[in-house]
């Protein structure tokens, strides 16, 4: 097995053993979430450090609480979205971090590429991307994989499932920092991807995309899908610019209570949230036993903890790279 | 020796050392030759294939050189006012004679932006004493901002010949034509950076495969491209004269293309990035290739190689932009966009570009200084053919000499540069300003 890379910026870092590696750690954390005392020594005496220059109290939280249940000490810094303002760039922010001795920076920015730049500028620093610009998001998509790996069943028989799985991305793509890792991450697996968007929120180009197929046609795909993949919209695009409205957007891409019928049975529904309900999904939809919202959301701590674990476990599959 | 400005901001020579360049191909507008050059009070003396070193000369060996009208840059950011930390007239026209220019027009968007006469003066006197002549360009429209026209006669009457909004196009079709209309009566030349804002929005980076996987916000081909269309549009309606900056993609050239077998007064430049680099280079968002116009795709690239060498461009021009250090380490999209150019544009010519020495000297030296109003036919000093009686603006070039790209090396305060660790072919090794060397060998000597 190759060994993990020393940084996690893109899906594009982890090939397919890399991935299955991560769900299948991420397996043994799911079990330690469910003790009474959910907290393990693995990462006792390692830094772990969040750096949101965009605010994010979901992912904030759930990189924060995996760090903390693997007894990591953490820092929490929140420089605001322009350290500029204040006089120090952001390469005199990352070289702080690391003249700390901080083991791990979880970063995520409004500007794509930031965790990349950090990562060129740090030697002994491991950099988690949570999320940078349009750019990636890989742990979303990783924990996506992994709830839909439980919904099908779990552990093997879960992960043959997508070889060949169905999965509808719907939504803003082209703004869309989720959709570029999950593409990636399902491709990994055997899934075939289809957009549906309308064309004004896919991205300039597709090209080099593993896409199966691009629609504006929910309505077409939605009875063949194994995995509707919803993303949010958000408000300003729904103002004249991109859509005419959001109503207009819901009209032709929300996952309605009638489009919900139309989904074949054992079918699942996810999104990343936070939701917007009305727009993207119907209430009542999300409320559906087979929209998995709740659950990526609790599996996003025990993948946060896979992913630290294999970047940071000393002497372990990880860390590999450090010396 | 003493240095005095003119009356159109032109520095005027008295005496100076006597040169001897030698051993070298002259080349010019009219051919070339084997000769051997002698430089005394500022002017070439003689032009002969065997020159005797007069007692006290200084002798420039050109063995295996050509030996070139100085090249003349007609897109230089000299930062000076407003940006000094990140260059000023004199580390950018040293940077200037190291590349082998003896002229360069600097651009107005300085802070404050050439929009005055002052402004201008205060350039043209700071420009005194610096290592190339700077001709300096007049803004379009007061502060650049697109909406009234800045008193261009009264630039014109210093001196100025060019004038630019560049950093931004004129948005409104309405003014432009009436800047065009204006400009015409004054015998002035208006150059367009062509980007629709509408178009191009927050675009860092070309729109297209590159900037959809990175997550850039991108900017299409076609915010450059409708400016140049509705351009030549007004060109054509007024019969006005027009010069296109930076041009950058395939749409562009073509147009201009269009436009001069349409016998339209149209010229265009071309900058060393975009024919030597694509927007594949941002992979990993170092804002070091973060320029405007963007770097574009392999076939943009291929398109100017072809309009270099058909003649529909006229001009390769640097955009010689610094920026501090700091500057380029934030992130891509907030980053301001522009690359160092002066030093590399001769070299990179050389080593991309499949034309013969002749050609790129005439994109480099005598048609862009026709094009600012820098050349004898129009008064001016520089581009001319090097006969006895003309300026002592010179450059010597070994076509063949390989060289390294050292960003940290350059003489420019920033330190930008896209092309460190590039090995080049061809190389300036002397350079005369106005009769005194201000590069022997590589090294500057101011």
């Amino acid at each position: 097995m190759s060994p993990f890379p020393a940084h996690l910026l893109s899906m594009d870092d982890l090939g397919t053993e890399e991935i299955v590696e991560v769900l299948e750690v991420a397996d043994s954390f799911v079990e330690v979430g469910r003790r009474a005392n959910p907290k393990v020594p693995t990462l006792r005496g390692r830094t772990v450090a969040t750096l949101f220059f965009e605010d994010s109290t979901r992912t904030r939280m759930s990189f924060e609480t995996a760090a903390k249940r693997m007894s990591a000490d953490v820092l929490s810094f929140a420089p605001g979205s322009s350290s500029v303002k204040k006089g120090e760039s952001l390469r005199d922010t990352i070289e702080t971090i690391e003249a700390i001795g901080i083991d791990g920076v979880i970063i995520r920015h409004a500007s794509s590429g930031v965790p990349a730049r950090a990562a060129g500028w740090l030697d002994h620093c491991s950099v988690i991307n949570a999320g940078d610009g349009w750019h990636q998001h890989p742990t979303q998509a990783l924990l996506d994989l992994y709830t839909v790996r439980q919904a099908f069943g779990g552990g093997d028989s879960g992960l043959a499932r997508f070889e060949g799985m169905q999965v509808v991305i719907v939504g803003d793509i082209r703004h869309s920092r989720v959709a570029r890792s999950q593409i990636t991450a399902y491709t990994a697996l055997g899934a075939e991807v289809t957009l549906v968007a309308p064309t004004t929120l896919l991205p300039p180009s597709l090209e080099g995309w593993p896409v199966t197929s691009v629609t504006q046609h929910l309505d077409d795909v939605l009875p063949k899908a194994d995995v509707v993949s919803l993303l949010r919209v958000q408000s300003e695009r729904g103002s004249g610019e991109f859509v005419p409205t959001l109503r207009e957007y819901t009209a032709d891409y929300g996952l309605t209570a009638r489009r919900a019928t139309m989904l074949q049975p054992g079918a699942f529904i996810l999104h990343p949230g936070p939701i917007v309900r009305g727009v993207e999904i119907a209430s009542e939809v999300a409320e559906l036993p087979a929209a998995l919202i709740t659950d990526q959301v609790s599996n996003g701590v025990a993948v946060r903890m896979a992913v630290l674990f294999l970047l940071l476990g000393q002497g372990t599959l990880g860390g590999a790279h450090r010396g | 020796m003493g240095h005095t400005v003119g009356d159109r901001g032109e520095s005027v020579t008295g005496a100076g050392p006597t040169l001897v360049i030698r051993g070298g191909t002259v080349v010019d507008q009219s051919g070339e030759r084997r000769a051997d050059v002698l430089i005394a009070e500022g002017r070439v003396a003689a032009v002969e294939s065997r020159i005797a070193r007069p007692r006290g000369a200084v002798v420039l060996e050109a063995d295996g050189c050509v030996v070139a009208p100085g090249l003349v840059d007609l897109h230089t950011h000299l930062r000076e006012p407003g940006r000094e930390e990140s260059e000023t007239i004199e580390t950018g026209t040293r940077a200037a004679s190291l590349g082998g220019f003896t002229a360069v027009v600097a651009m107005p968007n300085t802070e404050p932006a050439l929009d005055s006469a002052e402004a201008v003066r205060n350039v043209q006197e700071l420009a005194v004493g610096a290592s190339a002549h700077v001709a300096v360009a007049g803004a379009i429209t007061v502060g650049r901002a697109g909406e009234r026209l800045a008193p261009m006669s009264e630039l014109a009457a210093l001196g100025v010949r060019l004038f630019t909004d560049d950093g931004a196009g004129v948005q409104s079709a309405g003014l432009m034509r009436r800047a065009l209309d204006y400009a015409t009566g004054l015998g002035v030349t208006l150059a367009q950076h062509c980007e629709d804002r509408t178009l191009a929005g927050d675009g860092a980076m070309h729109e297209g495969a590159w900037s959809s996987r990175l997550g850039i916000p991108g900017m299409p081909a076609a915010a450059e491209e409708v400016m140049v269309a509705r351009d030549i549009a007004l060109v054509r309606a007024l019969g006005a004269r027009m010069h296109f900056l930076h041009l950058s993609t395939t749409g562009s050239v073509d147009l201009v293309r269009r436009a001069k077998s349409e016998g339209l007064a149209v010229t265009a430049e071309a900058a060393p990035h975009h024919f030597s680099l694509t927007d594949g280079r941002t992979a990993d968002y170092d804002p070091v290739f973060k320029v405007n116009p963007p770097l574009r795709p392999q076939a943009d690239v291929d398109a100017l190689k072809a309009g270099l060498a058909d003649g529909t461009i006229d001009a390769i021009a640097t955009d010689h932009a610094p920026h501090a250090p700091e500057l380029k380490d934030l992130p891509f999209d907030q980053a301001p966009p522009g690359m160092l150019g002066l030093q590399t544009a001769l070299s990179l010519a050389i080593s991309e570009l499949d034309l013969p020495v002749a050609r790129i000297l005439a994109l480099l030296s005598w048609q862009p200084a026709s094009i600012c109003g820098l050349d004898p036919v129009h008064g001016g000093d520089q581009g001319g053919a090097i006969v006895p009686g003309a300026a002592g603006n010179i450059c010597v070039i070994d076509p063949t000499a390989t060289w390294t790209v050292e960003a940290s090396m350059l003489a420019s305060r920033s330190r930008n540069s896209p092309y460190d660790g590039r090995k080049l072919t061809g190389r300036v090794r002397h350079t005369v300003f106005r009769g005194e060397p201000v590069v022997i060998d590589a090294e500057a000597q101011r």
